[in-house]
């Protein structure tokens, strides 16, 4: 199925020809607008927002809650996390040390702006000067008189017990960052000028909103300023920042954030292949597979411009040495990162024939078709596959002195069982065709001494390997589809409203125009009015009044 | 709220078979003036107080090999054959069902909710009420250094039970050597005179009493759904405002308080030997943190839902032979899958022995603990979520009597856990939701 034309692109198209539908298909459908959000910072934000406050020499060290995947997205897990006691006792070691180390000789004399009146005393106008300046940082707004008494009377009171006032200024920062104006990027609203049904983000929110989708940290200094001067409520105002934001190096690490999110690369984290079974693949391969991944979507998307569909097909990649005894292929460059391209015919085309797929998406000891053909379903496709029913009968599936020595025979037995054979049809002919790849992601042509058949089908389209399971990927609409709610629901952190249908088909429409090139499409939902409007909530103004 | 909680039910009610002639039974509250005069008393002279823990184990037993049919009395078969010599200290419940009220049996997750919230969740990964753990932390877990002290042994904090609701799920400690750090590290010695006159525990408690401070301010911009949402937030930071405190005012520790030796870093995983290890160092730091009084509730999951622990070398985990294995037809079961039920219950059994070797009073730390034992299905090969296997261990400071062997005969699971909280002093009446709702209290092991 070909991505929906909107009511008023058909129109265009038909009024006015060709040349005129991607004009027209930029003028963007109304929305109802979704609610605010008010969301944990993740870990990967908390560890952006430290070293981009305080500078990367800051060790950030000590484990955070998990946050509930929701939606497919951690991103919207994490509007709906709260911080549970041993979360914030956690935070609270994190924001102690963290304090320590910029008062620390060393780093003071770079991020303190003012040398108190006496060092082994109080000091309320320099503590100020110092929680102003970061203060607006790490709250992502102007930070009021509110804001300051509590952190500058904690490090008055503090300097004085020590006799210090660095050790001092560490408890006011420390309370600074355990502070829910830092740890939830808590969203407000205003009424939106525009449309009196609707309010907006106020520019301070949508600041933040730009930010954490783009660079999946803070707003820097500009984009407040920006804020501040109003500008963020101005079309071309908004604009400028967005383009500055995407030509910054910062706008990779929000790619990566997004795709890692997407494609749960999380999951790395208690990855365990077993040792005696796939001795090479080590911790250091697990890591780089995690890395390859993304290395290749920057490389294909960001720096080449390339379109989509193509990352289930490119045989472009990097290798390391540690990637390489998986893959067994040569490393050309020890220690370090090199492209690679895997030969034409080479089993090897698309990122779902990476390690970082089908490593992960297996189990520590073989391969699991069943995992990998839901993992391409729910992570790649956005289709959802039902859980397994609670009374699934197993007993075909592995008997011993059964004569099917694949999993392809096996799975068949399995699936004879009504109850398992409306879900097996959407995961194993899709996971079947990466059985040529082990647990591990190693390249194998049999199983028991059997040939592995990696033929299979997507929607019609047939296909006899992986590269064809690649080929019939990059042909569904369904693929392109996702990324396009996932990047705008990334944005948001929040599920995609009802009222936002028309605008998800313009923006899959548009995506297809700019030959499904993601900077645009990161581009257009970014500037985009749907981005920013705020349903008025019911029956109370309770999310977020006029700021 | 699938649980009431209403006014504490008095001791004298309950000896004058008060409440409408009914067959309520409800445990004594924990209040110091019930405790009796046996010379159960930390070195203080202060009581001894009653402990509450959950173990938590994923698929079940081995049907016909892990207890005895007969329920006249409680012994353990071959399955559980780790478990015999501590029979005294168990009550095991058995037919007792978790029904699901037109709910979907979402695998190796209905059966862990309801058995610890009393509700069948709707949807996979929900989690629609307090698990029962936080409910007896919210009740005694204020007084000490930690609310709870929760562990999982899979490596990964997300293999955690306990939870507040969906989105607050309290994460497990995976590592003994973070564990010992948290418990023992720096401020660990919470009774030291040095931790007492320590100004930085009051700072810090300046810290986030200004956070508290804050949340008039805050919360007035939020919705209401957030507001709730932050609340928890808030009240986590009044619970680390009470450990400091309890910090700076010094906990009584019992007499077998020992600060231990540090642990040595080494592998975290869900192979088995990398599992029983960090299982059996961490519990070793844990009867000590209780026997020190650094908390009074814990949770220990040995695997996970999905039990993904292996066997070094070999490509099937635990999760995938219960469905994928053969059932011998001479032996009658699984071999390998229960090959690893065996080791699960042996990881039990080590558990309890750990809390036996700590003496307090009279008696042991296991004679002051209810720990709350459980799995998530009772026969894993089907995900069958009736007749769930549950254990009642130790004597919840003589509350409970033990070596019994209960038969539900099809009652919800949900009675188990309001016994238990009701053993713990919770002033519930009545817990669960739907067909999981009751006010039947297990009183045949009561004392």
């Amino acid at each position: 199925m070909m991505p929906v034309r909107t009511r008023l692109g058909l129109a265009c198209a038909l009024l006015l020809g060709a040349a005129l539908l991607t004009a027209c298909s930029r003028s963007e459908p109304p929305t109802k607008g979704g609610p605010v959000t008010v969301r944990r910072l993740t870990e990967a934000q908390y560890r952006n927002v430290i070293a981009d406050v305080f500078g990367p020499q800051i060790v950030v060290a000590g484990r955070f809650d998990p946050i509930v995947r929701t939606e497919g997205l951690l991103a919207v897990g994490a509007s709906r996390a709260s911080i549970t006691p041993s979360g914030v006792e956690r935070f609270a070691a994190l924001a102690r040390s963290i304090a320590q180390q910029v008062v620390a000789p060393g780093n003071r004399e770079l991020l303190i702006p003012c040398r108190p009146a006496a060092p082994g005393a109080a000091d309320d106008a320099c503590a100020t000067k110092f929680f102003q300046q970061a203060g607006r940082l790490l709250y992502r707004r102007a930070v009021t008189a509110d804001d300051l008494a509590g952190p500058v009377r904690i490090a008055r009171t503090a300097a004085l017990a020590r006799q210090d006032f660095h050790a001092g200024l560490a408890y006011g920062l420390q309370g600074m960052l355990t502070s829910p104006e830092f740890l939830f990027i808590a969203e407000s609203a205003e009424p939106d000028p525009a449309d009196k049904n609707l309010l907006r983000l106020d520019a301070y929110s949508r600041a933040s909103r730009l930010s954490f989708m783009l660079w999946n940290t803070t707003p820097d200094a500009m984009l407040l300023d920006a804020a501040a001067r109003g500008e963020l409520a101005d079309a071309d105002g908004v604009a400028a920042q967005v383009d500055r934001l995407m030509a910054s190096p910062r706008f990779t690490q929000g790619v990566r954030a997004f795709f890692t999110d997407m494609l749960s690369l999380d999951d790395f984290s208690t990855l365990e292949k077993d040792s005696l079974i796939y001795p090479a693949f080590g911790l250091a391969a697990a890591e780089d597979s995690r890395e390859q991944v993304l290395r290749t979507l920057i490389d294909e998307l960001i720096a080449r411009e390339g379109d989509y569909r193509d990352i289930f097909t490119t045989r472009r990649t990097f290798m390391t040495v540690p990637l390489g005894m998986v893959y067994r292929v040569p490393a050309t460059r020890p220690g370090g990162w090199a492209p690679f391209e895997f030969e034409e015919g080479d089993p090897r085309a698309g990122i779902q024939t990476q390690l970082s797929f089908v490593a992960l998406h297996s189990h520590p000891g073989k391969s699991s078709p069943t995992l990998r053909g839901k993992a391409i379903r729910e992570l790649l496709l956005c289709q959802k596959v039902p859980d397994p029913p609670g009374n699934v009968n197993f007993d075909r599936f592995n008997d011993p002195k059964s004569p099917n020595k694949t999993a392809r025979l096996r799975l068949a037995a399995h699936a004879t069982d009504p109850a398992c054979a409306g879900c097996h049809k959407l995961m194993d002919p899709i996971g079947l065709a990466l059985e040529n790849f082990d647990g591990a992601g190693q390249i194998r042509l049999t199983e028991n001494g059997e040939r592995i058949d990696a033929s299979g089908e997507l929607n019609g389209f047939k296909f006899a390997d992986a590269r064809g399971l690649g080929q019939a990927m990059r042909e569904d609409p369904a693929a392109t589809s996702c990324v396009v709610r996932r990047a705008y629901t990334y944005a948001a952190g929040r599920p995609i409203e009802k009222g936002e249908r028309d605008w998800m088909a313009d923006l899959e429409q548009s995506f297809a125009d700019d030959g499904y090139r993601l900077r645009p499409l990161l581009r257009r939902i970014a500037l985009s009015k749907a981005l920013q409007s705020i349903a008025k909530p019911k029956p109370e103004l309770s999310a977020g009044g006029p700021t | 709220m699938s649980f009431l909680i209403k006014k504490p039910v008095t001791r004298r009610a309950v000896l004058r078979g008060a409440m409408g002639g009914t067959t309520l039974g409800v445990a004594l509250p924990f209040l110091d003036c019930f405790l009796s005069d046996s010379g159960q008393a930390l070195a203080s002279g202060a009581p001894l107080p009653v402990r509450f823990g959950t173990w938590f184990w994923s698929m079940g037993h081995t049907p016909n090999h892990a207890i005895h049919p007969d329920a006249s009395k409680l012994a353990f078969l071959e399955e559980c054959m780790a478990l015999t010599p501590y029979t005294q200290h168990i009550n095991y419940f058995g037919q007792f069902n978790s029904p699901l009220d037109g709910r979907p049996n979402h695998v190796h997750h209905t059966g862990w909710v309801s058995c610890r919230t009393g509700t069948a969740p709707i949807a996979p990964g929900d989690i629609p009420a307090p698990t029962l753990d936080v409910l007896v932390s919210d009740a005694i877990g204020g007084s000490t250094r930690f609310k709870s002290i929760d562990m999982t042994c899979t490596g990964n904090p997300r293999d955690s039970f306990t939870a507040r609701n969906t989105n607050s799920r309290n994460a497990g400690e995976v590592s003994p050597v973070a564990l010992y750090t948290r418990l023992f590290g720096a401020g660990g010695d919470a009774n030291s005179a040095a931790a007492k006159a320590d100004p930085d525990l009051m700072l810090q408690q300046s810290v986030l009493s200004g956070i508290g401070a804050e949340r008039q301010r805050f919360v007035r911009r939020l919705g209401e759904a957030d507001r709730a949402r932050l609340d928890e937030y808030f009240t986590s930071i009044r619970q680390l405002e009470n450990q400091l405190a309890v910090q700076q005012r010094g906990t009584p520790a019992g007499a077998a308080c020992v600060r231990p030796a540090a642990p040595k870093e080494g592998p975290v995983g869900l192979e088995i030997p990398v599992a029983q290890a960090n299982h059996d160092a961490m519990s070793q730091l844990l009867v000590m943190a209780l026997a020190c009084n650094q908390t009074r509730v814990f949770n220990m999951a040995f695997n996970n839902a999905l039990s993904s622990l292996r066997r070094p070398g070999t490509a099937y985990t635990h999760h995938t032979l219960t469905h994928e294995e053969a059932v011998d037809q001479k032996l009658g079961y699984q071999p390998e899958a229960f090959w690893f039920n065996c080791r699960v219950m042996e990881a039990l059994a080590g558990f309890i022995d750990k809390f036996t070797k700590v003496k307090e009073g009279p008696g042991t730390l296991l004679d002051n603990t209810l720990i709350f034992a459980h799995a998530e299905t009772s026969y894993a090969k089907l995900h069958a979520v009736d007749n769930i296997p549950v254990m009642m261990i130790g004597r919840a400071g003589g509350r409970l009597k033990t070596g019994h062997h209960i038969v539900g005969h099809g009652d919800p699971i949900s009675r188990i856990g309001l016994t238990a909280m009701q053993v713990m002093g919770l002033p519930v009446e009545k817990w669960g939701t739907g067909s999981q709702q009751t006010s039947k209290t297990i009183t045949e092991i009561l004392v």
